[in-house]
């Protein structure tokens, strides 16, 4: 599977999502400065990070989703790829349309970084094959802004197309109807607030997270 | 301009050490130079009042790379790692801006960190604030919080742990020490010593603007009812340069392009040139007309004494310029050759074609007043005369498992990314923080502690407790405890008997340090935190915060609290409780802060705590915990809690048995039928509620009491 990692100024889980990726495909992925107009070829898997790229100044993932690199990863999303946006990377797939709604800022106003139970709503997609609908999984949060919106009418399409991947299994942010990850309407685009590469190896405390990527890596390999 | 008596006095001088700087320069200052000699003489910045002191605690052991002197400390942790770390204050600032003044001290200790070629790994910190209701106290809490993890989740270096504290005497004056810990690779560590005659000196990072000038100055006198009106002295931090500077020094430190580096910390320009300039034997010309400013019409005063943040003063080797800005304009940062290494002893400064100012460096340095201040000891108490029972134990332990210093600090460690670098194997919650040496079977253990009840009550003993609880801290999730930073945070030197708690804590730590072979590699020291603005010179309990670092050779090996499964014996090391003066039983369920405190015995700190290691290192132990603040029963229900698995316990406890404090001790857990030779077994682990004398706590009940205590205290 050949991977690449979009790197924003003020990225701060590059390194963490780029060692995921290595430990269970067994290949480093390219790091892609965010200048770059364009992706090396024949990229199965994009990953966007978490962190807080241009410093989250003016609106979270508002100014990354703006950069060049941003233009090709639409692109090459249009062509099919599979991308993942996690935390920071969420929001700036949010903000760069290739997914629908925003993440505003934690219902209780406070930064909050802990283990979280999630359910998993959809276990077709390329990201979460590994996984059974319904599954209670534990992944971490850690975010400012978490708290995914959207207006009823957008909700209730991704609730009918089953595009909602993973919901909260307890109160974390405010979410609207407790989502923590959404897929786009071709499947190939995931977005979603936990943070699925801190769970790796059972040293970190757990390893819900592998099973994304390994299923990812069954999916495009 | 000409210097008055009251320039020089609101220049923080006495009249002799004005003296003193005329005879250093050997004439009269201008204003620029007056500047400069008032930050780098003032206690922040030259320690006059401690240095004597600091002396006593011991820096060196075989894999001390570096000790005090540099920005943090180096150590070898094998295989060609380094671990860089240092602990330092931010407390004035923080009582007048919380969330700027905390957020900028992560910051500071960051670059410590940084500049000398690691990448930080964790940060840590110790914080005391007055009790929750007095004025302002919320906000404080609040911003102090939101301060650390507003800069530390930014910058993208997880806060693993670190320790809270609330007792009246920090009302007026709150104590917000950060520490960060970073790795390098040990032949590549950066120091400070400029060097080589025309080489340039490099300005990177962020443009310097009005903020913070006499930061150092401020927090080096005690707070007045007009503290509010030094607001503009705080810094403003910007993580985001912050996290953008990391990187790229770090790009820059992978060539062979730095002669030397330096931070831009408390006095900024000045005290990095200087002490540059200074280790390295050489003097240092800036121009400043080449220094970036945020704004026009900056005067030479207020760049040398800006404390403007995310900024560091770099020397190049010559011809490497252009390589290395294009690293920093990668990273949008600025980039600005401002002077040269030069001959001769001086610091000098030209604006405008013009030299303005002109420092000779040694007696700068040799002048500097340092003073044997007098100092009293602080008489030894008595033990106490009529010690109370306890009429249950069950209810004097739901008492102090939701009381002010036992309840849970989960409400300020989920503001902190504690996981971001995915290395963090041991989180906030247990006796040390674990963190992995990316991509090695090595783990750093992490604790900060300090215990300032103790310390008030008997310094000495106070000194060699705050050593020896991190160095216990360390020994039980499996490290072998190799060294220390400390932030000593006391009130006014000037005063006999709070430099008699300064003496008396530094030389009880010394002997902690000595007798346990864990050396101090760095250190800050933080005075005149008092406050007349709670009501007339209220002083802090001294308050010597700890921060220790070891090693675990094999992560695979390491421990932790929770208990592991029903039917396991539990097993205490270390005899008995019997000591009750200072302890917080005595002090939640009696109101009485009384007696000595628990001596601490360092021939038994160190047989004890090597047994430990040599059961974890053995197998023969499922889970470990020490026992320090509420005693045996508080450790019992934390090793509960953080299981969800109860304990019976077999015999009779008393208040002394269930509740002392005396040091030097564990818990330990093993399999029905393994022997603990040494150790006497006091109860099974099993069921959901701890039995204590018959009577039933239920680990729901307790949870509930420790987890909402802290949340319903902020709301108020």
């Amino acid at each position: 599977m050949r991977c690449a990692v979009i790197v924003f100024p003020g990225s701060n889980c590059d390194r963490d999502l780029a060692d995921a990726i290595a430990k269970v495909t067994g290949r480093a992925p390219a790091m892609i400065w965010h200048r770059e107009t364009e992706l090396p070829a024949n990229l199965d898997f994009i990953g966007v990070p978490g962190g807080f790229s241009y410093g989250d100044y003016l609106r979270s993932g508002a100014m990354a989703a703006r950069s060049p690199v941003m233009q090709a990863v639409v692109k090459a999303a249009g062509e099919g790829r599979a991308v993942l946006g996690i935390c920071n990377g969420f929001q700036v797939l949010t903000e760069a349309g290739l997914l629908p709604g925003a993440l505003m800022r934690n219902a209780g106003l406070n930064f909050v970084c802990r283990d979280v139970r999630l359910s998993v709503a959809n276990s077709q997609s390329i990201f979460t094959s590994l996984y059974a609908t319904g599954e209670e999984i534990r992944i971490p949060v850690a975010h400012h802004d978490g708290n995914y919106t959207a207006d009823a009418a957008t909700l209730d399409r991704l609730e009918g197309e089953g595009r909602v991947a993973f919901r909260y299994a307890e109160a974390v942010n405010g979410s609207a109807r407790d989502i923590a990850g959404i897929l786009n309407d071709e499947g190939n685009v995931l977005g979603m607030m936990p943070h699925p590469e801190r769970l790796i190896e059972a040293e970190q405390g757990g390893t819900d997270g592998r099973r994304m990527f390994e299923a990812a890596m069954m999916a495009l390999a | 301009m000409s210097i008055t008596p009251d320039i020089v006095a609101a220049h923080g001088f006495t009249p002799e050490e004005y003296d003193r700087v005329l005879a250093a320069m050997g004439r009269e200052p201008n204003l620029l130079e007056l500047g400069i000699f008032s930050v780098m003489w003032s206690e922040h910045c030259s320690y006059k009042s401690s240095r004597l002191h600091l002396a006593k605690l011991p820096p060196k052991a075989p894999w001390v790379i570096q000790g005090p002197g540099e920005n943090a400390g180096v150590i070898d942790i094998g295989d060609g790692d380094a671990a860089i770390f240092k602990m330092e204050s931010h407390n004035h600032p923080s009582y007048i801006e919380p969330y700027q003044g905390a957020a900028t001290g992560v910051g500071g200790i960051l670059r410590d960190v940084f500049t000398m070629g690691a990448r930080p790994v964790a940060n840590m910190n110790a914080l005391r604030f007055g009790e929750i209701d007095a004025p302002k106290m919320r906000h404080l809490v609040k911003g102090v919080v939101a301060g650390i993890g507003g800069y530390g989740n930014c910058v993208g270096v997880p806060t693993v742990g670190g320790e809270t504290i609330f007792h009246k005497s920090y009302n007026g004056n709150i104590i917000v020490n950060a520490m960060t810990v970073g790795l390098a690779r040990a032949d590549k560590i950066f120091y400070s010593a400029a060097a080589g005659v025309g080489n340039p000196v490099v300005y990177v990072g962020s443009k310097t603007g009005r903020d913070g000038i006499h930061g150092a100055t401020m927090a080096s006198a005690e707070f007045d009812e007009n503290s509010e009106e030094k607001r503009p002295t705080v810094q403003v931090g910007d993580p985001f340069t912050e996290k953008l500077l990391i990187e790229a020094c770090l790009e820059l430190m992978a060539s062979d392009a730095i002669v030397a580096i330096q931070d831009m910390g408390a006095a900024g320009l000045t005290s990095s040139s200087v002490e540059m300039a200074s280790k390295g034997g050489v003097g240092i010309r800036l121009d400043l007309d080449k220094v970036p400013c945020r704004e026009a019409g900056m005067t030479p005063y207020e760049m040398m004494l800006s404390e403007s943040q995310e900024r560091m003063l770099m020397v190049l080797k010559p011809g490497r310029e252009a390589f290395a800005e294009a690293i920093f304009r990668k990273w949008q940062l600025d980039f600005a050759v401002i002077g040269e290494v030069v001959h001769g002893g001086d610091l000098t400064m030209t604006f405008h074609g013009h030299e303005v100012g002109r420092i000779p460096l040694e007696p700068l340095a040799d002048a500097a007043p340092k003073y044997d201040r007098p100092h009293v000891p602080t008489p030894k108490r008595e033990p106490l005369a009529d010690v109370p029972a306890s009429a249950s134990i069950a209810a004097d332990l739901k008492t102090l498992m939701a009381s002010v210093d036992l309840c849970s600090r989960r409400w300020i460690w989920e503001q902190y990314d504690h996981m971001v670098g995915a290395d963090t194997l041991q989180r906030p919650g247990g006796d040390a923080a674990v963190v992995r040496v990316h991509g090695t079977r090595k783990a750093l253990a992490i604790a900060t502690d300090c215990t300032p009840r103790y310390c008030y009550a008997d310094p000495h003993e106070g000194g060699r407790q705050a050593v020896a609880e991190t160095w216990r801290n360390i020994i039980a999730v499996g490290g072998k405890p190799l060294a220390i930073t400390n932030c000593l945070n006391f009130a006014s030197p000037q005063n006999p008997v709070i430099m008699g708690q300064l003496v008396g804590c530094i030389e009880g730590m010394a002997e902690a340090c000595r007798a346990l072979d864990y050396p101090v590699v760095s250190g800050n020291v933080s005075l005149y935190n008092e406050s007349k603005a709670t009501g007339g010179g209220n002083a802090i309990l001294p308050t010597p915060a700890i921060g220790g670092v070891g090693l675990l050779a094999d992560y695979a090996k390491q421990m932790d609290l929770a208990f592991k499964a029903a039917g396991e014996a539990i097993w205490l090391i270390g005899g008995d409780g019997t000591h009750l003066g200072q302890s917080l039983w005595l002090r939640e369920c009696h109101g009485r802060e009384e007696g000595p405190p628990p001596p601490v015995n360092l021939v038994a700190e160190r047989a004890h705590g090597e047994a430990v290691a040599g059961l974890i290192a053995a197998g023969t132990v499922t889970a470990v915990h020490d026992l320090s603040d509420g005693g045996l029963v508080v450790a019992l229900a934390e090793m509960a809690l953080a299981s969800g698995l109860g304990a019976v316990v077999d015999g009779r406890l008393d208040a002394a048995t269930a509740f002392g404090e005396d040091q030097g001790r564990y818990l330990v857990t093993a399999p029905a039928g393994v022997d603990i030779p040494g150790a006497t077994r006091i109860g099974t682990v099993g069921g959901d509620a701890l039995v204590l004398n018959g009577e039933t706590v239920a680990l729901a009940e307790l949870k509930r009491l420790h987890e909402d205590a802290l949340p319903a205290m902020i709301r108020g």
